[in-house]
């Protein structure tokens, strides 16, 4: 079969990329594109570190062919980065001990981001629930934990929405 | 250093790779792709015992995107063992099967091609005739007579100077039984663990303009690696760069010096920077694990809960090949008394093959199967006798001065300071004798006489 154009917003970025049917967003955003914070585990959907964002939604990147994100916004861990510094999650993972390895951390991250998105007070069971389609085999999870219930506490006092300012000094760049 | 600037202990030290792990910076081998990179693939057995009766690639090499095939014949020093670099021996591992393949997924032939899926369409369209053969699973059915044997040199154990097993002997163990009020048997088996690290098993060759190779991996022991690659490639140490350090989880599960040497030899020979990194499934499947152990217990106790003889007879099933399994039998032959004294004590370690995939290195490996039989062993030697578990700890617990089975001093015992401090944690009271214990005076205190 043919190759296809398809464009979505990347980061908001708009970007346009030309795959084969069936290629993966992982396989778009990695050896495509070079965003390598999205990692690779099991490309079989069991472990969760290529976790993306689809329109705020976490997706498993290595099941998701990028015909399916036609048109629609698309956010990795790249994109979660402010220009200075960390966002909150980032900065709570990094103060708690929640990485070892780091292998697990960026799907971690986007899941928490999706989490706290849709509900910025969750109770630890409702984080533990979010989290528990990520797989991580060095920290026994506590410490992924107390990272996210971090962020949620102290949500009014966070840095809103550095997703949206690095968005908007990437338009004016 | 001036003495001001020792403030680290008591504090948490921020992780020096962490604003990398949190922004998804760090550089994994995954996450570097060159020009002109190959993908290796490897044909492997789909039996767990079989003969190799002929290799026919000629459907294989049709597929598009086919580079070049590698069978033992291309390897210049195809039989190694790991841990030749610690003198064990004799070498009985290939890089990839000759004529035999002792478990199933055992390394067969090497595919390069220009892209991953045609070096897996070419592995699948390789055609090994096997003619196969009885297997054994099992670590006692694999020493008796009539089991297949795996081994060149006619068993299917490893040799310890001259034994088929690793010896403690240390006391008298017949006058040690005569001595005891009981006799406990036990019978105990730690399976076998897969580490499942998220990051699979990787490494990158590359050849560089100077002629040497770049090898970027994420084995847990980059010199290790880097000296087994060269010797199995007969190469000086020098040709070889290894870079590493950055390991995306592993517990013992990436030392094992699997994908480099085919890698490197597959980048030596092609001039392009050759990939070879397990699939989920080759990390599940073919991956060494942690050993499965069986382990069978003989003690004999004195009403008063004294351990006065210990006959333990283990077998380590190390799968197919030695890998790290004949070290990790001695350190479960040196551990297997536990922190405890025991005056007579008969020891017999196997270090068994079998046809499963081989078993390796896990986090403690050897010392975690020892400390989990001898503990679940005191246990039933306190239900057996009618003691209190803490107590009968106690009161064998080693201190300063003892002498180990396996004829070490010991100097440095805490097992009486850390129950103390368990059983303070958890508010458990111990009896006024033990709280008097420590581990560097014996005379300090001694229970005489113990209430059943």
């Amino acid at each position: 079969m043919a190759s296809k154009i398809v464009t979505f917003v990347l980061n908001g970025r708009e970007t346009e990329v030309m795959v084969k049917p069936l290629t993966t967003m992982q396989v778009v955003l990695r050896d495509k594109l070079g965003y390598n914070a999205t990692k690779v585990g099991c490309k079989e959907g069991a472990c969760g570190t290529c976790t993306i964002l689809v329109d705020g939604e976490p997706m498993l990147s290595c099941l998701l062919p990028a015909e399916d994100v036609e048109g629609r916004q698309v956010t990795t861990l790249e994109g979660l980065t402010p220009v200075d510094g960390l966002h909150p999650l980032q900065q709570a993972f990094f103060d708690n001990y929640a990485t070892q390895c780091g292998y697990c951390t960026p799907g971690m991250i986007m899941v928490a981001k999706a989490l706290l998105d849709h509900n910025p007070s969750p109770t630890r069971e409702e984080i533990v629930d979010a989290l528990s389609g990520n797989l991580c085999r060095c920290t026994g999870y506590e410490p992924i934990i107390r990272a996210v219930e971090v962020v949620a506490e102290g949500q009014d006092s966070r840095r809103p929405a550095m997703a949206e300012r690095r968005r908007d000094k990437e338009i004016v760049r | 250093m001036s003495e001001q600037n020792l403030d680290v202990v008591g504090q948490s030290v921020k992780r020096r790779d962490g604003i990398g792990h949190v922004t998804g910076k760090t550089v994994f081998v995954d996450d570097l792709r060159f020009p002109d990179m190959l993908y290796l693939k490897m044909v492997r057995s789909p039996y767990h015992h079989a003969r190799i009766k002929g290799i026919d690639f000629s459907a294989a090499e049709k597929v598009p995107g086919f580079v070049r095939a590698f069978t033992y014949k291309d390897v210049p020093k195809n039989i190694y063992t790991i841990l030749c670099l610690i003198g064990v021996g004799p070498d009985e591992e290939p890089v990839l099967a000759e004529q035999e393949v002792l478990y199933k997924g055992e390394q067969i032939a090497a595919i390069v091609a220009e892209t991953e899926e045609a070096a897996m369409e070419a592995v699948a369209k390789t055609r090994v005739d096997f003619e196969e053969l009885p297997a054994v699973f099992d670590v006692e059915e694999a020493l008796k007579p009539g089991a297949p044997i795996l081994k060149p040199w006619g068993t299917n154990y490893f040799v310890y100077e001259g034994h088929d097993c690793r010896r403690i002997r240390y006391g008298d163990i017949e006058a040690g039984f005569a001595q005891a009020d009981y006799i406990v048997e036990g019978r105990y088996q730690p399976g076998p663990v897969e580490h499942a690290p998220l990051e699979t098993t990787a490494c990158i060759a590359k050849p560089e303009a100077d002629g040497r190779i770049t090898v970027y991996t994420n084995t847990q022991a980059l010199y290790f690696t880097m000296d087994n690659t060269a010797l199995i490639l007969q190469v000086p140490f020098n040709k070889l760069h290894f870079v590493g350090g950055t390991v995306g989880g592993a517990f013992g599960g990436k030392v094992d010096v699997i994908v480099e040497p085919i890698a490197t030899l597959a980048a030596m020979r092609t001039g392009r920077p050759v990939k070879y990194q397990f699939t989920r499934e080759e990390e599940f499947h073919v991956s060494s694990t942690r050993t499965a152990w069986r382990i069978y217990f003989r003690d004999g106790v004195s009403k008063d809960g004294h351990i006065v003889a210990r006959q333990v007879t283990s077998y380590a099933d190390s799968g197919a090949y030695n890998r790290h399994t004949p070290y990790a039998v001695t350190k479960h032959a040196a551990n297997i008394s536990g922190p405890y004294t025991i005056p007579n004590v008969h020891v017999d370690v196997h270090c068994v093959y079998t046809n499963r995939q081989p078993s390796s290195a896990m986090r403690g490996f050897g010392v975690t199967s020892a400390s989990f039989s001898t503990e679940l062993q005191m246990d039933k030697i306190a239900r057996t006798i009618g003691m209190d578990p803490w107590e009968i700890r106690l009161i064998n617990a080693y201190r300063n001065g003892d002498i180990r089975p396996y004829q070490k001093v010991v100097e440095d015992a805490t097992l009486v300071e850390a129950i103390k401090g368990a059983a303070k944690l958890v508010g458990h009271e111990l009896p006024k004798w033990a709280q008097a214990m420590n581990s560097w005076d014996r005379g300090a205190a001694t229970p005489v006489t113990v209430e059943g």
